[in-house]
């Protein structure tokens, strides 16, 4: 029996730009069990960003409740988000994302150190991370001397250093050339099949069909929801 | 966040643009070092004003004829304005007070003293035997002047560390016969070169017997009677005696003005310790100006790392985390300027003291410490404002920024 991880109902999110208000999102409701894999794909402008944001608490939705692992996260306080962020929720994004000055470790040590994690544990942890992404002989290298695909690399050993249940990604090989870009998703993807739920946002339709379950909107709308297996989801609490 | 690790965040960012940092770190540092040297001259000054005052002996009351008008105009000065004159009589008179322990008296005039072809203008004090005790002086060579009848004008003379080495170079000095303006004295000591002493440079002073020196000058007057009390706790009571036996000899009118080194040394150490002070404070506004710097560039340092603090907040930092880091490399900012200020300050006080050996130079502790407390205060407290409009960024938005 699988119970849902994310559980959107009603989400609206509006955008005032001078006296009119734009609706980014209309009405969203979504379920996302454990471990899916979901490609949020749609035009430019379509809100689908939006949609991520809300989904890693970096933005509150002006309606509708948002439930993350039975827990309703839209209520709490934002010490309270900032802390499920830090445990639940890893980001990759489109430009990377680096600390220029920092070292490719320590960039991968950043969510640790602020986690507050001991020293000991983050050297070992990153130490596997560095092994596991390939990234060995670039510890010490910092973002302005590594490649784009290795800058990613560093990205996503730092968005999964915490152990998150849920990876979101925001056009993760947008500034990569294809033969990269198809290294960083084979990456994204093995993480996904060790169970980790994967929501990337893409136009790029090549790549959303490489997920199991495609959601499609439009104008902050929620216009598709198409999965390849059938996957159950459990109706809401 | 471990303060160990929110402390390298923070100084791995102010380390991460040199230039910005080491302006910040400069202008923390001018104003620091600019409060420890201005109050290190301010002080100066009014240890070597003590210093000269003290060397003039201790527990000193002084005699002057003439009494210093404080009030406004009296009839009856009109009548009796010419104060007598001050007598060996009445320094003599003195001594018969309880609280006193010496007296010296003192005339003094410029004269010429000329041995072996060579001729110098010098100041010629005429005093007695006492005087090398009142005034705490030492000797080099030979002896002082001999004590005994006050009114004996022995020939001999004292003469003065630098008129010694002016008048005879390296031939010895003592028992020489000398011309003082148109008496012959013989020299029967040399004081031991002192350097300082306010108003009267003793190394450039002849001393001879107060009535030797009265009949040079054609004159019955002294210049000063210079007292010294029986002990610190005296010195009042002398002043008070000295005062009533003075209004006696003199027909009842207190004729003269009594100073007690006490007195002029409280009211030195007064005004020069406002001037340090004032001098402090003026130097502090630098600090301000510092502080503003701080908030200034902590502004800029918060939009240039928008983005930054965007992927610190989608990492899962709180605002807390946040704020605490930038204010966090705000102090240390501050604490390094203060540090370098400080040394560049002592480093300044000592080059002062290098060039100006006589002047002491230290900054006073309160000084120091107030500019470091008021760096690492109003650096903190203008680092708050950046501090908070960091934390408050909008997480989305500040992504979105490249």
């Amino acid at each position: 029996m699988n119970t849902a991880q994310i559980e959107l109902t009603g989400i609206e999110k509006l955008f005032r730009l001078g006296d009119s208000t734009v609706l980014a999102l209309r009405d969203i409701d979504l379920c996302v069990a454990a471990g899916e894999y979901i490609a949020v794909m749609g035009p430019s402008g379509s809100g689908k960003s939006t949609l991520l944001h809300i989904l890693g608490l970096l933005d509150r939705p002006d309606s509708g409740s948002y439930h993350l692992e039975g827990r309703d996260v839209t209520t709490l306080s934002a010490v309270e988000q900032a802390r499920v962020r830090s445990e639940r929720i890893g980001f990759v994004f489109q430009s990377f994302h680096l600390v220029p000055r920092l070292t490719a470790a320590e960039n991968i040590a950043l969510p640790m150190i602020l986690a507050g994690i001991a020293p000991a544990q983050r050297a070992q942890r990153v130490a596997r991370a560095l092994r596991d992404y390939g990234l060995d002989n670039r510890a010490d290298h910092r973002p302005d001397q590594l490649s784009g695909g290795q800058r990613q690399r560093v990205a996503i050993a730092r968005a999964t250093i915490m152990e998150p249940a849920v990876i979101l990604a925001d056009e993760p090989t947008g500034n990569l050339d294809r033969a990269t870009g198809e290294e960083v998703m084979r990456l994204l993807e093995s993480l996904n099949e060790r169970g980790v739920t994967l929501i990337v946002v893409t136009h790029d339709g090549v790549l959303g069909s490489r997920a199991r379950r495609q959601l499609l909107i439009e104008d902050g709308m929620l216009r598709a929801d198409r999965r390849r297996p059938a996957e159950p989801c459990a109706g809401p609490t | 966040m471990r303060r160990p690790d929110l402390i390298r965040f923070a100084r791995d960012a102010a380390a991460g643009n040199p230039l910005r940092t080491f302006l910040l770190v400069l202008a923390m540092a001018i104003g620091v070092g600019a409060v420890v040297v201005l109050t290190a001259l301010g002080d100066g000054a009014r240890r070597y004003v003590l210093d000269e005052f003290s060397s003039i002996g201790s527990n000193l009351v002084i005699v002057l004829p003439g009494r210093s008008q404080t009030g406004g105009f009296n009839p009856a000065n009109a009548i009796t304005s010419t104060p007598r004159d001050l007598t060996i009589d009445d320094a003599q008179a003195l001594l018969r007070a309880s609280a006193v322990h010496r007296a010296a008296p003192l005339a003094v005039g410029t004269s010429e003293i000329s041995h072996a072809g060579r001729l110098r203008e010098v100041t010629v004090a005429g005093t007695t035997a006492e005087f090398i005790e009142v005034r705490r002086l030492s000797l080099a060579q030979g002896r002082f002047l001999s004590p005994g009848d006050w009114r004996r004008a022995a020939p001999e003379a004292v003469i003065g560390a630098k008129i010694r080495d002016e008048m005879f170079g390296q031939q010895p000095a003592l028992g020489q016969l000398v011309r003082v303006g148109d008496r012959r004295v013989r020299i029967v000591g040399v004081l031991a070169a002192s350097g300082q002493g306010l108003g009267m440079n003793t190394d450039e002073l002849v001393l001879v017997p107060v009535a030797l020196a009265q009949t040079m000058f054609n004159s019955n007057t002294l210049f000063r009677i210079l007292v010294e009390a029986t002990s610190r706790e005296a010195i009042e009571p002398a002043s008070a005696q000295v005062g009533e036996i003075i209004r006696l000899r003199h027909e009842g009118e207190q004729d003269v003005t009594i100073i007690t080194q006490d007195a002029v040394l409280a009211t030195f150490d007064r005004v020069l310790g406002t001037l340090t002070l004032a001098v402090a404070g003026i130097a502090a506004i630098s600090l301000a100006v510092a502080g503003i710097l701080v908030m200034n560039v902590m502004l800029v340092s918060v939009t240039q790392r928008t983005s930054e603090v965007g992927l610190l907040k989608a990492l899962g930092a709180s605002d807390a985390t946040i704020r605490n880091a930038f204010l966090c490399e705000a102090a240390i900012l501050s604490v390094a300027g203060a540090l370098l200020g400080f040394l560049v300050g002592h480093a300044g006080a000592a080059l002062i003291r290098l060039f100006y050996p006589a002047f002491p130079a230290y900054p006073p502790d309160w000084a120091v410490l107030a500019a470091l407390a008021t760096a690492l205060a109003t650096g903190t407290l203008f680092g708050v404002l950046p501090a908070r409009r960091a934390a408050r960024l909008d997480a989305v938005l500040a992504l979105s920024r490249r």
